[in-house]
């Protein structure tokens, strides 16, 4: 199972994908892990490759084999087509973060779901941000969508609690866990 | 136990598990957590930034003629830094176990080049380790400290951007003890002068036909046979790759690949038919396969330039053309400088003097990028001010405006010497010291001018003004960099000194939110803004341009450096 999560810079993309990564050792699957660090927090695109199978041996995805695309934004989700065959589902956040050129007035903000559809018809838009800001907690948006993520893959509901109560400070558990459970109940649309 | 690491976790844990007494490092991505994890985990192992790579190796090489265990971390470029004492660690005697761990950046995600320093084992004649997971990156550096210690050499672990920062399960191992301290003497064997360098030239040479032999027979280089039809030898990542590609194929896969297991590589090769080397970057193993006569396929289908990945790999060796599916186009989001970053007023002012600006390794960097368009040349750290010194000296003093910028951690890493030179050999031209109060750019490590060491103590602060007259500079002004239109008036008059001068830019980092901002959103007045676009010449990804005005989203760190420019004053703070 392929999983990629896209962002931006401070979304809190690789902690998503690190709890996926732990969810996952857990349930007894090998994982692997591969993403891009250093310039990250500078507000650039991210990417997080997520595999776990019997036996993982590379860390990338290869080329149209990703089964699930998460992404945190909605231009982010179009970056990596070329991991999406027909098989793939993409699950995008309804968030738009402009990139430089179009702060500046240079071009628009594209209109991303026809490049998507030219792909897979697995496409679902689902409203992440607005559910976390909702909830009082913005910045649990990448919990938020894990609930949701959760709903598609093996792993029991009290895992994931669990492994998000281990692995998140406790200031901010009780939050992301109602996050999570509401995420879960998010629809797609 | 299992716990899920990343390459450069488990590297920290390797060095735990091994016992290991000290461990030196400079920041520098992909590298950066290996000291990190040591000093946030492993607090056993006294650890410390040091202000370069050079200064990393000669510290970890002391603690090892104590007979301590010892490493110095570093990325591939830092290890050019540390090539001086590298090159000459070899012919010395070795006590506690030494290891050099470089972190290498194929692709260029985060550097100025994306050289192999696998070279430098060959180069340096000693052993290197190549991890291609994380349970390998953690045992790999429990095996260099057995090999350093039982054969009396410096070991080079070398990994890339895909191990140490890909994360996999480790079991985790027993923790061996440290070693007690102990002062010896051996000044045949630590006084590299001619005569004693000569005679352990030899000695250098014996231990590396050792080495060739440990590496016939160690389980980090094994034979995986399967299918005969197809050879692949592989390390690293890359051997990764290569396994999901050809999950059937026979593999050679060499955890230590230099000193060249050459009988174990003539034996694979006799029992396939086809062989491949399938490496990243230069043909390294290749090009010892070949010496040894046996032919070979590999960079002629593979290619040198970035880095490699199960489908490149598959269309290589299949004689397919490399398929990349079709990416649309799309605005590109590169990395900038954060909202309130204080770099972008100072590169504004030194840009609207119209000078020409060196520029050196660090957040700054960015400044590259348009609107700003502000730092006219890059090499590596340090070089900044001596490209400024070098066009000053051609061009003469007053007939071009040079300056050079370089951040403070930048500085203390190697600006100090050319601004020494800047000084002694009164070159005409200002150095701009970016002093945000951090190593920001590989994520905000302490160094020698912020008072705090990795460990979290209290220690000397430079007083950076002090040091830069020390070297001989006159002419210096420390200036809060917000104040665009001042910093623009200070730029000018240094630049007309004709002479060396120095501006600190003094202002922290955004990211160590230290309550020098606001942080309080500022707001356009739609009514007053014209539309002129000056504000947004700053590139402060806070503001955007929609409806033929100006606005400021919600990231907007209060820097208040828009609101000064705004010629229609229609910037203020929020009401």
């Amino acid at each position: 199972m392929n999983v990629l999560m896209t962002g931006v810079g401070g979304q809190g993309t690789i902690l998503a994908s690190d709890v996926l990564s732990e969810i996952m050792m857990r349930y007894g699957y090998d994982v692997k892990k591969s993403e891009i660090h250093g310039m990250a927090q500078r507000g650039g695109s991210v990417m997080s490759h997520v595999r776990f199978a019997e036996h993982v041996a590379s860390p990338l995805i290869p080329y149209g084999a990703c089964d699930i695309l998460l992404s945190f934004e909605e231009l982010e989700a179009a970056r990596y087509m070329p991991y999406v065959s027909g098989n793939t589902r993409i699950i995008i956040n309804r968030f738009r973060l402009s990139p430089p050129t179009v702060i500046a007035g240079k071009e628009p903000y594209p209109d991303i779901i026809p490049i998507l559809k030219e792909r897979t018809s697995h496409i679902h838009m689902v409203d992440g941000s607005a559910l976390a800001a909702e909830l009082g907690n913005p910045r649990g948006v990448n919990i938020v969508l894990l609930g949701m993520l959760s709903t598609f893959l093996e792993p029991p509901e009290s895992l994931w609690i669990e492994t998000i109560s281990d692995m998140l400070p406790a200031k901010i558990r009780e939050a992301n866990i109602k996050g999570f459970k509401r995420g879960a109940q998010l629809k797609l649309q | 136990m299992k716990k899920i690491l990343s390459g450069n976790e488990a590297m920290a844990r390797g060095a735990y598990e091994a016992g290991v007494s000290f461990a030196s490092a400079y920041p520098g991505t992909p590298s950066t957590e290996i000291l990190e994890t040591i000093a946030k985990e492993y607090k056993e192992i006294h650890s410390e930034w040091t202000p370069n790579e050079k200064v990393a190796l000669e510290v970890a090489v002391g603690a090892s003629y104590a007979g301590a265990r010892a490493m110095a971390i570093m990325k591939h470029v830092g290890v050019n830094v540390a090539a001086d004492p590298l090159l000459t660690l070899p012919y010395t005697l070795v006590r506690g176990g030494i290891v050099l761990i470089s972190a290498d950046d194929p692709e260029l995600f985060s550097s100025q080049n994306e050289q192999d320093n696998r070279h430098y084992a060959r180069f340096a004649k000693i052993a290197l380790l190549e991890p291609s997971s994380s349970q390998e990156a953690k045992d790999f550096l429990k095996d260099a400290f057995r090999i350093s210690e039982e054969y009396g050499t410096p070991v080079m672990v070398r990994t890339t951007t895909r191990i140490s920062h890909s994360m996999g399960i480790v079991e985790l191992g027993d923790v061996e003890a440290k070693k007690e301290p102990s002062l010896e003497r051996h000044p045949a064997e630590w006084v590299m002068l001619p005569a004693n360098a000569r005679r352990r030239h030899p000695v250098i040479e014996d231990r590396l036909a050792d080495l060739k032999k440990l590496a016939e027979t160690t389980p980090m280089n094994r034979m995986e046979m399967a299918d005969a039809g197809l050879g692949i030898i592989s390390s690293g990542v890359a051997y990764q790759y290569a396994r999901e590609a050809f999950p059937n194929a026979s593999f050679l896969k060499l955890g230590m690949p230099y000193p060249f297991p050459d009988e174990m590589v003539r034996e694979f090769a006799s029992r396939v038919k086809e062989l491949w080397v399938v490496e990243e970057l230069d043909p390294f193993m290749e090009e010892m396969v070949k010496a040894l006569g046996i032919p070979c396929r590999g960079k002629d289908r593979i290619p040198v330039c970035g880095e490699l990945n199960p489908d490149i790999i598959k269309a290589a060796i299949t004689g397919q053309a490399a398929v990349k599916p079709v990416q649309p186009t799309l605005p590109g989001r590169p990395p900038s400088m954060c909202p309130g970053c204080p770099h972008r007023s100072m590169l504004y002012a030194l840009r609207r003097n119209k000078c020409f600006i060196a520029g050196d390794i660090g957040c700054y960097t960015l400044g590259f990028l348009p609107p700003l368009d502000a730092i006219d040349s890059c090499l590596c750290m340090g070089a900044g001010i001596n490209h400024a010194h070098g066009l000053s000296k051609v061009f003469g003093p007053g007939n071009e405006k040079l300056a050079a910028v370089i951040g403070d951690s930048t500085f203390y890493h190697s600006g100090i010497t050319g601004l020494l030179n800047l000084a002694y050999n009164k070159g005409a031209a200002v150095l701009v010291i970016l002093d945000n109060r951090t190593t920001a750019m590989t994520g905000a490590q302490n160094h020698p001018g912020t008072g705090v060491t990795i460990e979290g103590d209290r220690t000397t602060n430079i007083d950076l003004e002090g040091l830069v007259r020390s070297l001989g500079i006159q002419w210096v002004r420390t200036i809060n960099p917000y104040q665009v239109k001042d910093a623009r008036a200070v730029v000018k008059e240094a630049l007309e000194t004709q002479g060396p001068a120095v501006i600190i830019s003094k202002a922290p980092c955004v990211l160590l939110r230290t309550g020098f901002l606001s942080g309080k959103p500022l707001v356009v007045d739609q009514e007053k803004c014209t539309g002129c676009k000056v504000c947004i010449g700053l590139g402060c990804p806070a503001l955007e341009f929609r409806d033929e005005k100006a606005h400021i989203s919600a990231v907007c760190a209060g820097c208040n450096v828009c609101a000064e420019l705004c010629p229609a004053q229609a910037i203020g703070g929020a009401v």
